[in-house]
């Protein structure tokens, strides 16, 4: 077996709470590491490798604990987040080193096999101080993977990839998933981890929000309420109409003398009223919606979503 | 010692522009000890003068601050240690390979340069040039693992090190004879002192610590800062950019 545990792990800095009480399994597979930025995503990451001591709790690989435990590292592979490397080597270079650090019995093969899988070799010679975003973390990729390790851990390795790189990098992940290697990716964008995690893990502000398969989190969160932010030309009774429809929970009028925040559309404060309304069956409120404003002859100058970042949709698991 | 990170380390420490810094002062060094024998001749008091106060004094803490702290301070700063950290290799050979490859750029771009600028000064007279020569070498040693520990503890390790060879070494050693027993400049200057033999003190190259308590507390001081270097890397924090 293969698997990390995170026993009610938590890890602040100072004052700060960086990850709050978590535990969590990752076994093997493909897992995704789902939040939003800040969530504490990349602290899980580093206790998981070994790099941060947990404040409390307990983080062990196969029952043995990681933190300064450098054997450790001959199952585990770690593509970190950070873009810096030795980079006044080149690719080939680099990469061969990762391989004699780790005293493979074939460096230079093993370091030949990374590269081509990550299709690093028609420019493995080249400085990589002189590469791109994508071919720099593609190298990343193949330190990673040169010791074909049981473990691997992806601190957003889809940042900076074209999509083209990005396919490849599913692949390659769901690949070594299926061959029964454990691999866990963070990231903070849903449809990636939608493609290749079957498991995911959720996190939120420092908390362990969800987990579980990826279609139950997916349906908890399109079933959430919808907010929305309205302006119309008579708000009074605009809100009176929708109330009287099944389709919102709550509607709350937001004068302008204050005490409420009205938003337009662009983020930007709107000093004018607006309706704030929770919306429970989304779709039979945006064909109600301008029904109702027709029969009741009211204008509708502007509708936006409130709520739609991916922040409250995290909150939304949290708060459930 | 582990050749990879040596070789790693020797790549980012002479890559790009951080190698002219680091002849830069030697060239200084040895153009300035050329003017000074052009246009006043062979004098031991200027050679002292020079290889005391400004090779040993200056010239060696200097470049034992760039190489030590450099060979492992900006790889903390950016985030590329992860690499040799995420390795199954032993933390202290990490510091030791790092250590080794700070002290030989440290001997060839501040001791020898101190030995050349000795024999372009006075010759062989006096055995000033190899006297100096040895200490800055055996300073150069110190200094380095005293920056690659503060370079592990501390991410203004620079600052420190300046603190400590501008202000303590210098400035405080000057003033107050008991805060030179705290020095690595004068533990190497009694190896010096002991090298050039019994001309010394009329010449002026006189150490604030015997010859014996000098050998100790450089040892105690390298193997000391080694130590604790690689067991404070073993627990070092890599926390990522959140």
């Amino acid at each position: 077996m293969t698997t990390m545990i995170l026993d009610k792990v938590s890890r602040w800095f100072g004052n700060v709470v960086a990850v709050n009480d978590v535990t969590m399994s990752v076994g093997p597979g493909v897992t995704g590491l789902l939040g939003p930025n800040g969530a504490g995503k990349s602290t899980v990451i580093n206790m998981m490798a070994g790099f941060l001591a947990p404040s409390a709790g307990a983080v062990t690989f196969d029952g043995e604990p990681v933190w300064r435990n450098e054997e450790i590292y001959r199952r585990i592979g770690l593509v970190p987040e950070r873009e810096a490397m030795y980079d006044t080597v080149t690719g080939w270079q680099f990469v061969l080193a990762n391989a004699k650090l780790h005293r493979l019995s074939d460096p230079a093969a093993a370091a030949r096999k990374a590269l081509e899988t990550v299709e690093m070799t028609e420019s493995q010679d080249r400085d990589i101080a002189d590469f791109s975003k994508g071919m720099k973390q593609r190298i990343k990729i193949a330190t990673a993977l040169v010791h074909d390790p049981q473990v691997l851990l992806l601190d957003e390795p889809f940042n900076g990839m074209d999509p083209r790189q990005r396919i490849q990098l599913m692949g390659l992940l769901h690949t070594m998933g299926d061959e029964g290697r454990t691999i866990l990716f963070s990231s903070h964008i849903l449809e990636e981890v939608e493609q290749i995690a079957g498991n995911i893990q959720v996190m939120v502000a420092g908390r362990h929000a969800a987990s579980g398969d990826f279609r139950d989190i997916r349906r908890l969160m399109t079933e959430r309420p919808h907010q929305y932010w309205i302006r119309s030309d008579n708000d009074r009774a605009l809100a009176s109409a929708i109330i009287g429809d099944q389709s919102a929970s709550a509607v709350e009028l937001v004068m302008d003398n204050g005490t409420g925040s009205g938003y337009s559309a662009t983020g930007a404060r709107d000093t004018r009223a607006a309706l704030h309304v929770e919306a429970t069956d989304v779709s039979r409120f945006v064909r109600a919606l301008p029904q109702l404003a027709a029969r009741h002859g009211i204008r509708l100058y502007e509708v936006s979503p409130a709520d739609e970042s991916l922040e409250s949709v995290f909150s939304y698991l949290v708060t459930r | 010692m582990n050749a990879v990170v040596a070789q790693l380390t020797a790549r980012s420490l002479l890559g790009r522009r951080r190698v002219l810094l680091l002849l830069l002062l030697p060239a200084v060094l040895l153009l300035l000890c050329g003017a000074v024998r052009l246009l006043a001749g062979q004098d031991t008091s200027v050679t002292v003068g020079l290889l005391g106060g400004f090779a040993l004094a200056t010239i060696v803490p200097l470049l034992g601050l760039i190489a030590g702290a450099g060979s492992i301070g900006p790889e903390i700063d950016d985030g590329a240690i992860v690499y040799l950290m995420s390795k199954p290799l032993s933390r202290h050979s990490i510091v030791r390979s790092k250590l080794v490859v700070a002290v030989a750029v440290v001997t060839l771009v501040a001791a020898v340069p101190t030995l050349i600028a000795g024999l372009l000064l006075s010759g062989t007279a006096e055995g000033l040039a190899v006297g100096y020569g040895i200490g800055a070498a055996v300073a150069g040693v110190a200094y380095c693992a005293l920056f690659i520990l503060l370079a592990i503890l501390t991410r203004n390790a620079v600052v420190v090190g300046l603190i400590y060879v501008l202000i303590w070494e210098s400035l405080v050693g000057n003033f107050v004879p008991g805060a030179q027993v705290l020095s690595i400049q004068q533990w190497a200057l009694a190896i010096t002192e002991k090298v050039i033999g019994s001309s010394a003190p009329t010449l002026g190259v006189t150490s604030a610590v015997s010859l014996g308590a000098g050998i100790v507390l450089l040892t105690v001081l390298v193997v000391g800062c080694t130590w604790f270097a690689g067991s404070r890397l073993r627990r070092l924090r890599l926390t990522g950019s959140e």
